[in-house]
């Protein structure tokens, strides 16, 4: 099924909102309105610490919890990635 | 492609009776290396002799292709006769496992594995620095294009805190910043030959155990052609490979100091034994109990090794849990050497406490009092205390 155009702007939102919480929460070294959907945010400085700091708040903001095989690098790696893990979580019934 | 000096099969590796000869050397000069605080050259030059430097390169670059548990096997061998060549030796393995592991497609590093083996080359790392706090993963130090060179040369200077065996090995393995305006976590590893350097020590080492490690702090400066950047960002290095080959094969480095601290203790309770046959000395419960908490260490350290061998290249390696597990096996070791060994120093009393004689245990307890302290424990607690407020035990 290919995506409507509602869905698509309830992504466009849902990334927004992660932005948000990482720019609350990841500790970024760099001027913040650099950072792109697909922005590395490891390069970008986020710690290991403040990584952890970004997955308590992505858990309290969607209200889900992430199974620890998706508590790695690649999962918290940019807002494209935490999206589409969110999604993958949000599609199963928990 | 070049050729092996020596075609070994890999489970012969550490029977070879090469490897054996390495063996009775380091055990033959162990007092001596600890006592002077020198390097432990015959037995390094041994191991040169034997071809184990270049195990763990893959055939098709010349090595024997060995893995995590040959070198382990090795390592572990190695420490029961002489810790500090067996922590000379993990720490090689560890720094040509990041290089094996994370090489990509680099030309320059696939050439490097074939010098290793044909030169039997020596490689120390540079991974800690003044000014981070023993943080593995921040660094002060960045690499500098300099743009008009011939061949893209870079440059770095690097204050690092320690480098162990620094002054008697042929390459140095280097985290640095990526550029010099790149984040501290931002880094990658520099792999440059000590003749394309300056290498300037910045102290003594003069200390309890580990005395023939020879890990002064270094100031480093180079100059070397890009090429000698690993492609893969630390990071990813780090997690997959450095973190957790460093804390199983130290892991096996402190499992060989505890092994042989038991088995003086063991032949010490032996010969009392013999004094008064008929009668099992109390020594002997000692020896009991301290049988137990071997099993545990030595089960810790194997299960920990074979999780690791079961997740290969996995994703895995890059999850908070695994984070946490081989973190907690850093811990766990090293805390259970120490207490390995000061059993067993209770055990052969004053023979025990004395330096000279069979059943000395004195230099097993001051090596073993390092474990703790390579990348401090209260730090990985730190790390580990913060994981978990994400991560969730057993799921």
């Amino acid at each position: 099924m290919l995506p409507s155009t509602e869905s698509q702007a309830t992504e466009g939102q849902k990334r927004d909102r992660i932005r948000q919480i990482i720019k609350d929460h990841a500790g970024l070294g760099v001027d913040f309105e650099k950072v792109a959907y697909s922005t590395d945010l490891y390069r970008a400085g986020m710690t290991s610490y403040a990584s952890v700091a970004l997955m308590i708040a992505l858990e309290n903001e969607f209200e889900l919890e992430f199974p620890d095989a998706m508590l790695s690098r690649s999962v918290f790696e940019s807002i494209d990635s935490i999206a589409s893990a969110i999604e993958s979580l949000q599609r199963v019934p928990q | 492609m070049s050729t092996p000096l020596r075609a070994i099969e890999v489970p012969e590796l550490a029977a070879s009776e090469a490897f054996q000869q390495a063996l009775g050397i380091a055990a033959k000069h162990a007092d001596d290396v600890d006592r002077r605080g020198r390097f432990p050259s015959e037995a390094i030059d041994a191991l040169r002799s034997a071809g184990a430097l270049g195990w763990g390169v893959p055939r098709e670059y010349g090595g024997a292709d060995a893995q995590i548990d040959d070198l382990a096997d090795a390592t572990f061998e190695l420490s029961r006769k002489c810790a500090a060549t067996g922590m000379i030796f993990a720490m090689h393995q560890i720094q040509i496992a990041s290089i094996v592991r994370h090489l990509a497609d680099s030309i320059w590093f696939g050439n490097y594995l074939r010098r290793v083996v044909r030169e039997r080359r020596l490689i120390a790392s540079a991974t800690s620095e003044v000014g981070v706090g023993g943080d593995l993963r921040r660094s002060i130090a960045a690499i500098q294009r300099l743009p008009d060179s011939p061949g893209e040369l870079v440059r770095f200077e690097k204050k690092a805190s320690t480098i162990s065996y620094g002054a008697h090995a042929d390459d140095l393995l280097t985290t640095v910043r990526c550029s010099p305006t790149a984040d501290p976590s931002d880094q990658v590893l520099i792999l440059t030959d000590f003749a394309q350097m300056e290498a300037e020590p910045t102290g003594e080492w003069d200390t309890l155990g580990m005395r023939g490690t020879c890990s002064p702090g270094f100031v480093v400066r180079a100059t070397c052609p890009a090429d000698q950047i690993l492609p893969i960002p630390f990071a990813v290095i780090a997690a997959e490979t450095m973190v957790p080959f460093s804390h199983i094969l130290w892991a096996h480095v402190w499992l060989g100091i505890s092994t042989e601290a038991f088995g003086r203790a063991q032949n010490f309770v032996r010969v009392q034994a013999r004094q008064n046959p008929g009668t099992t000395p109390p020594s002997a419960l000692r020896l009991s109990e301290l049988s137990v908490r071997m099993a545990e260490f030595r089960a810790l350290v194997q299960g920990s090794m074979q999780e690791y061998m079961s997740l290969a290249q996995s994703p895995t390696l890059s999850t908070v849990g695994y984070a946490v597990r081989i973190n907690n096996l850093k811990i766990a070791a090293s805390e259970a050497t120490v207490e390995t060994c000061q059993s067993a120093l209770r055990i052969c009393g004053f023979a025990g406490y004395g330096n000279a004689g069979p059943y000395s245990v004195g230099r097993h307890l001051r090596d073993a009092y390092s474990a703790t302290l390579m990348i401090a424990n209260d730090r990985l607690h730190a790390t580990n205390a913060a994981l978990l407020l994400v991560y969730r035990e057993g799921k």
